[in-house]
C-alpha cells in the first residue's frame, strides 16, 4: 500500500450538537493538520465519541461547520464523505468472510474486480493477516478482528481515519502492542487520524496532539506534554495524572487557604485560585529543612502510605490539607511510619496557579 | 466449588440430585420416549405378521386420499408460511426502521393471535369470511363479486396464517433489533446505502431470525389437527390420522404412518431452522449500541403505515370479533351481523359446561405444576451439577417439541390401552390423569426453557456465598436458588397453564368421556352442530379470557422479575 496522497486536514468551527434537548457538544473549534495523529481524550459522557461520529456523518445533525480537506461535509451522508471509521465493536459483518468484508468498500466504489483482489491482499498484508482471508469474523480473536477492521477501513483510501476506542475490547498486553501497530500503520500511510479514548496512557503514547473534552466542551488542546505540564484548568489538571489541587486565594504575593496554609508565590493572578502541584514534585524529609530560594517547606505528619512498586505515595497532613507526595522507591528504602513528623519540600518552579 | 467431591459417584451431595435425575428420566422415557417409539414400531410393522416392513408406507402412498392429504398438508403449511411472511415483514420493518407510534400496536398484534389457538375461532371465521359470510355478502352487494377466503384449504391457510404470523414477526423483529448499529454504520461509512445496504447487510443478518420464525409456523400448521377438523377439511394428514384411529381403531397402521411422517417433517423443519442459525449467533459475537438506525416518518409515510397496521389489526382481530359476535348472537346465517343479541349462550355454558371449565383449570394447573417442578429440577441438574449424562435429560425434555400432539395422543392410546388403572377396569389410556401427563409433556420444553433462563440469571457466587456460610446444597437450593428463580418459574407456570388450557390435538384423542373433557374438547363438540355454535363460541370466549389473563399475569411477572434483577448490582 502506498503513501496516501489524498490525506486531508480537518477543520471544525463552532460545532454544536444536541440529543433532543440535551446539549452534548458546545462550541467546538478544532484544527487538525494533514497527517497528524490526534486524540480525543475524556471521561465517558464527555462527548468525544459523539464528536467523532459527527465527523463521520452519524448521529443527529450538528450546527456549525466541519471541513475535511477544505470541503464542507456537514449535511453530506456518511457514504459520500470518504471518511474511514473503525468501530469500537469492530463491526465486522459475521455473514461475510474476511476477504468479503475488506472488499466491501471497494465493491461499493465500483472498483474493477481484478483490482479489488490485489488491493484486498495488500491491505491484509499490511495488517499481517493475509492467511486468514477465507475465515469468518467469528473465528478470529479480538486482536485479529481489530486488524481486519483497520484493513477494511484503510483499503478504500479514506481521506481521514477515525478510531472509536479501538483498543478497549482488547486485553492489556495486546493493547500496548496494538497501539504501537496502529501508530506504525498511521505513519506508513501518512493518514490523518483521530483516536478516541478515555485512557490517558493510550492518548499520551500515541498522539501528536490531543484534545481533552469534558461536558461537551474542549477543555484544552496541545501535545501530551503541554497538557500535562501546563493544564489550563482544574479539570485538565486532575484528569491527566494525579495532582494536589488546593483551593485558595492570592493576597499580597501569598497563596492563602481558609485553613491557614500560606505560601509566597509570584503570580499576576488575583483573588481565587487553585494551587496545583504533582505528587512527584513534592519531596519529604525526615529532618528539618528551611525555606530556600528554590523551595517552600511545610511541616506535616504522615497520614498514610501506599506502596505502588516504583514509588511510594504518602499522604501528609499539613495545616489542614492532605498533600500527596511520591517518593521513588529503591531496594531497601524504608517506608515512613504513619504519624511521623516530616518536612514537605515543594520546589517553586513546580507550582502552577490556576484561576478558579 | 469442589468439583472433586461433587463428581464422585458415591458423594453424599450428589445422591439427592442423582435420584431425582433418574426419576425424571424414567418419567420422560415412560411418557414420551416409549409412546413415540411405539408409534414408530407399529408404523414399520406388518399388521399381520409383526415383522419389520415398509409395506404400510407403500400402502399409504398407494392410497390416493393419503397422497392428496400429504400434498394438502404440505401445500397448506407452505402457503401459510408465505402469507404469514407477507403479514409479518412490513410490520417488522416499521418497528425496526422508524420511530413509529404504531410500534405499540404492532407489539400487541404480536401477542393477540397467540392468545387464542386457531381452531377456537375457525367456525366463527366462516361466518365472517365464508361464501355466505359478512364480508362476501357486503362485497357481493356493493361490487358484485366474492372472494373464496374460506373455501376448502383456503380457509385453513387463512385462519392459520393470521394466527401464527406473530412467530415470524417476533423472531424477525428480535433479529433486526440484535443487529448492532455499527454493522450498518460501517457499511454506510464505506460508501453503501439504500437498497444495497439492505440487500448486503441488513437482510442477510436478519435471515436466521426469519427462518426460525418461518419454521415454527410451518411445523405448527403442518401438525395442527383442530383447525382443519373444525373447518371440516379432512383431507390433510393430522385429521386423517385422527379419523383413522377414532373410526377404524387403534390397530390400523395408517394413523401410525401419518404420525411418523408428521414427526419427520417436524424434525426437518427444525433442522432447517438449525442450519439457518448455526454459526450465526450474530447477536453475541459483537457488542455495541443496539438496533438499527431509526428515522422519523414523513406525514404521508406515517399515514400509509398506520393504514396498513390498522388493516392488519382488523384482520388479526377478526377471529376474536367473530367469536364474540357468535357468542352473543341469536341467529347468524346469511346475514352481515347476527339478527339479535342474547346472553343465553353464556347462561347455557355456565349451567351445562361447568365440568369443562373445572376440568380445564384442574388439568392445566396440574400439568403446569408438573412442568415447572421437572423444569426446575432439570435446569438445576444440567447447569449446577456434574452428574454424568445430565445433558440427556435436557435433550429428552426438548425432544417433545418435535412430537405433534396427534402423535403423542396416538402413542398414549397404543401404549396405555393395555394397562388398567389400579383397582378398576378402566384402561389407563382412558384415565383423566393421562391427559394431564400428556399436556405436561407437550408444554415441558417451554416451561423448562423459562426455568433454565431463570437459573442462568442467578449468579453462582450467590450460591457459593450461601455454601461458604455453612448451608448445605439442599438448603442453598431451597433458601437461595429457588427464591431467586421464582419470577421465571412462575412465568413458566403461567405459559404452560395458558397453552395447556386450550390444547386440542392430544386432548381430543385421549378424552374418553365428556365428564372428563376440558374446555378445548367442549368447544370442538359444541361447534359440531349448528345449534351448538353459540354456546361453543361462548365457551371459546371463556377460554380466551382464561388464556389472556394467564398471558397478562406472566408478562407482569416477567417484568417484575426483570425490574428486581435490574435493581440488584451487576453480579457477573
Amino acid at each position: 500500500m502506498t503513501q496516501n496522497k489524498s490525506t486531508a486536514g480537518i477543520s471544525i468551527q463552532n460545532l454544536g450538537l444536541s440529543f433532543g434537548t440535551t446539549e452534548v457538544l458546545k462550541g467546538v473549534n478544532l484544527e487538525i493538520k494533514p497527517g497528524e495523529f490526534f486524540s480525543f481524550l475524556g471521561p465517558s459522557g464527555s462527548g468525544k465519541s459523539t464528536l467523532l461520529r459527527a465527523i463521520s456523518g452519524f448521529g443527529p445533525d450538528p450546527t456549525g461547520s466541519i471541513k475535511i480537506g477544505g470541503e464542507e461535509v456537514t449535511g453530506l451522508p456518511a457514504w459520500q464523505r470518504n471518511v474511514g471509521m473503525v468501530f469500537q465493536s469492530y463491526a465486522l459483518w459475521p455473514h461475510m468472510t474476511i476477504r468479503k468484508n475488506v472488499a466491501f468498500g471497494l465493491e461499493e466504489r465500483k472498483v474493477a474486480a481484478t483490482e479489488i483482489d490485489g488491493r484486498v491482499d495488500d491491505a491484509l498484508d499490511l495488517v499481517g493477516l493475509k492467511h486468514l482471508a477465507d475465515r469468518t469474523p467469528g473465528q478470529l480473536s479480538g486482536g485479529q478482528q481489530q486488524r481486519i477492521a483497520l484493513a477494511r477501513t484503510v483499503v478504500v483510501e479514506p481521506k481521514v481515519l477515525l478510531l472509536d476506542e479501538p483498543l478497549s475490547n482488547l486485553d492489556a498486553n495486546l493493547r500496548v502492542q496494538m497501539r504501537r501497530d496502529i501508530l506504525a500503520l498511521q505513519r506508513e500511510l501518512g493518514l490523518t487520524t483521530i483516536f478516541v479514548t478515555h485512557d490517558q496512557e493510550e492518548a499520551n503514547t500515541i498522539s501528536d496532539r490531543m484534545a481533552v473534552l469534558d461536558k461537551g466542551i474542549i477543555q484544552q488542546i496541545g501535545t501530551p506534554v503541554e497538557l500535562y505540564d501546563q493544564p489550563q484548568n482544574r479539570f485538565v489538571a486532575s484528569f491527566l495524572g494525579t495532582a494536589n489541587i488546593i483551593k485558595g486565594s492570592i493576597k499580597d504575593a501569598f497563596f492563602i487557604t481558609d485553613n491557614g496554609l500560606k505560601i509566597p508565590v509570584e503570580s499576576n493572578l488575583t483573588e481565587k485560585v487553585y494551587l496545583v502541584v504533582r505528587p512527584q514534585s513534592v519531596t519529604l524529609s525526615e529532618t528539618e529543612v528551611v525555606d530556600s530560594k528554590h523551595s517552600h517547606i511545610l511541616e506535616g505528619k504522615v497520614e498514610y502510605s501506599e506502596f505502588l512498586g516504583e514509588t511510594v505515595r504518602y499522604s501528609v497532613h499539613c495545616k489542614g490539607h492532605d498533600i500527596l507526595a511520591d517518593e521513588s522507591h529503591r531496594r531497601g528504602n524504608k517506608i515512613l511510619a504513619n504519624g511521623q513528623n516530616v518536612w514537605v519540600v515543594i520546589t517553586k518552579d513546580q507550582i502552577l496557579l490556576l484561576d478558579q | 466449588m469442589s468439583t472433586n467431591s461433587s463428581s464422585g459417584f458415591l458423594s453424599k451431595a450428589n445422591l439427592g440430585p442423582k435420584a431425582i435425575a433418574i426419576l425424571i428420566a424414567l418419567f420422560l422415557i415412560l411418557f414420551l420416549a416409549i409412546p413415540v417409539a411405539k408409534v414408530f414400531i407399529v408404523a414399520f410393522q406388518d399388521p399381520n405378521t409383526g415383522s419389520l416392513t415398509l409395506i404400510n408406507f407403500v400402502d399409504f402412498f398407494n392410497t390416493s386420499l393419503f397422497r392428496e392429504s400429504f400434498w394438502n398438508s404440505f401445500y397448506v403449511a407452505s402457503v401459510s408460511v408465505v402469507l404469514a411472511s407477507f403479514i409479518a415483514l412490513p410490520l417488522a420493518y416499521f418497528t425496526s426502521r422508524f420511530n413509529f407510534g404504531g410500534t405499540v400496536i404492532i407489539q400487541t398484534l404480536g401477542i393477540v393471535p397467540l392468545i387464542m389457538p386457531p381452531f377456537v375461532g375457525a367456525v366463527a371465521m366462516q361466518l365472517l369470511f365464508g361464501s355466505n359470510g359478512s364480508v362476501n355478502l357486503l362485497l357481493d352487494d356493493y361490487f358484485g363479486f366474492t372472494i373464496p377466503f374460506m373455501e376448502g384449504l383456503n380457509g385453513v391457510i387463512f385462519v392459520q396464517s393470521i394466527h401464527y404470523f406473530p412467530f415470524i414477526l417476533i423472531n424477525l423483529s428480535a433479529a433486526l433489533a440484535n443487529i448492532d448499529r455499527s454493522m450498518e454504520e460501517s457499511a454506510l461509512s464505506l460508501g453503501s446505502n439504500g437498497m444495497r445496504l439492505f440487500r448486503r447487510i441488513v437482510f442477510p443478518l436478519s435471515m436466521p431470525g426469519y427462518v426460525a420464525g418461518a419454521s415454527i409456523v410451518f411445523i405448527k400448521v403442518f401438525d395442527d389437527l383442530g383447525t382443519p377438523l373444525l373447518l371440516n377439511v379432512n383431507n390433510m394428514l393430522a385429521p386423517q390420522a385422527y379419523l383413522r384411529i377414532s373410526s377404524v381403531g387403534i390397530s390400523d397402521p395408517m394413523g401410525y404412518v401419518i404420525s411418523v411422517i408428521l414427526v419427520i417433517f417436524s424434525l426437518f423443519a427444525m433442522w432447517v431452522a438449525f442450519l439457518a442459525m448455526r454459526g450465526k449467533d450474530y447477536a453475541s459475537t459483537q457488542k455495541g449500541g443496539g438496533g438499527l438506525m431509526k428515522r422519523d416518518m414523513k406525514p404521508a409515510e406515517k399515514l400509509g403505515a398506520y393504514a396498513l397496521v390498522l388493516f392488519v389489526l382488523a384482520i388479526v382481530l377478526s377471529p376474536h370479533i367473530a367469536l364474540a359476535l357468535l357468542s352473543f348472537g341469536t341467529i347468524w346465517s346469511y346475514s352481515v351481523l347476527p339478527d339479535a343479541y342474547t346472553l343465553a349462550h353464556y347462561a347455557e355454558v355456565f349451567s351445562s359446561a361447568g365440568d369443562f371449565i373445572k376440568n380445564t383449570l384442574l388439568y392445566a394447573g396440574m400439568a403446569a405444576t408438573i412442568d415447572v417442578v421437572i423444569g426446575t429440577a432439570i435446569a438445576y441438574i444440567v447447569w449446577r451439577t456434574k452428574i454424568k449424562g445430565r445433558k440427556i435429560l435436557d435433550y429428552l425434555a426438548m425432544s417433545a417439541l418435535a412430537v405433534p400432539g396427534v402423535v403423542l395422543g396416538i402413542g398414549y392410546l397404543r401404549t396405555f390401552y393395555q394397562f388398567d388403572v389400579p383397582f378398576s377396569n378402566l384402561p389407563l389410556a382412558n384415565f383423566w390423569l393421562i391427559i394431564v401427563i400428556a399436556l405436561a409433556i407437550r408444554r415441558l420444553p417451554y416451561a423448562m426453557r423459562a426455568c433454565v433462563a431463570a437459573l442462568q440469571q442467578v449468579s453462582i457466587s450467590l450460591e457459593e456465598a450461601s455454601e461458604s456460610l455453612g448451608a448445605k446444597k439442599m438448603s442453598t437450593v431451597k433458601r437461595i436458588t429457588i427464591p431467586l428463580m421464582t419470577g421465571g418459574i412462575l412465568a413458566g407456570f403461567v405459559t404452560s397453564f395458558a397453552t395447556a388450557a386450550v390444547e386440542l390435538s392430544t386432548t381430543i384423542m385421549l378424552v374418553s368421556s365428556e365428564a372428563d373433557a376440558p374446555i378445548a374438547y367442549g368447544i370442538y363438540v359444541f361447534m359440531q352442530s349448528a345449534a351448538g355454535r353459540g354456546p361453543g363460541a361462548a365457551l371459546g370466549i371463556l377460554a380466551v379470557v382464561i388464556v389472556a389473563l394467564g398471558t397478562y399475569v406472566s408478562n407482569r411477572i416477567i417484568q417484575k422479575a426483570n425490574q428486581k434483577n435490574a435493581m440488584a448490582p451487576d453480579q457477573q
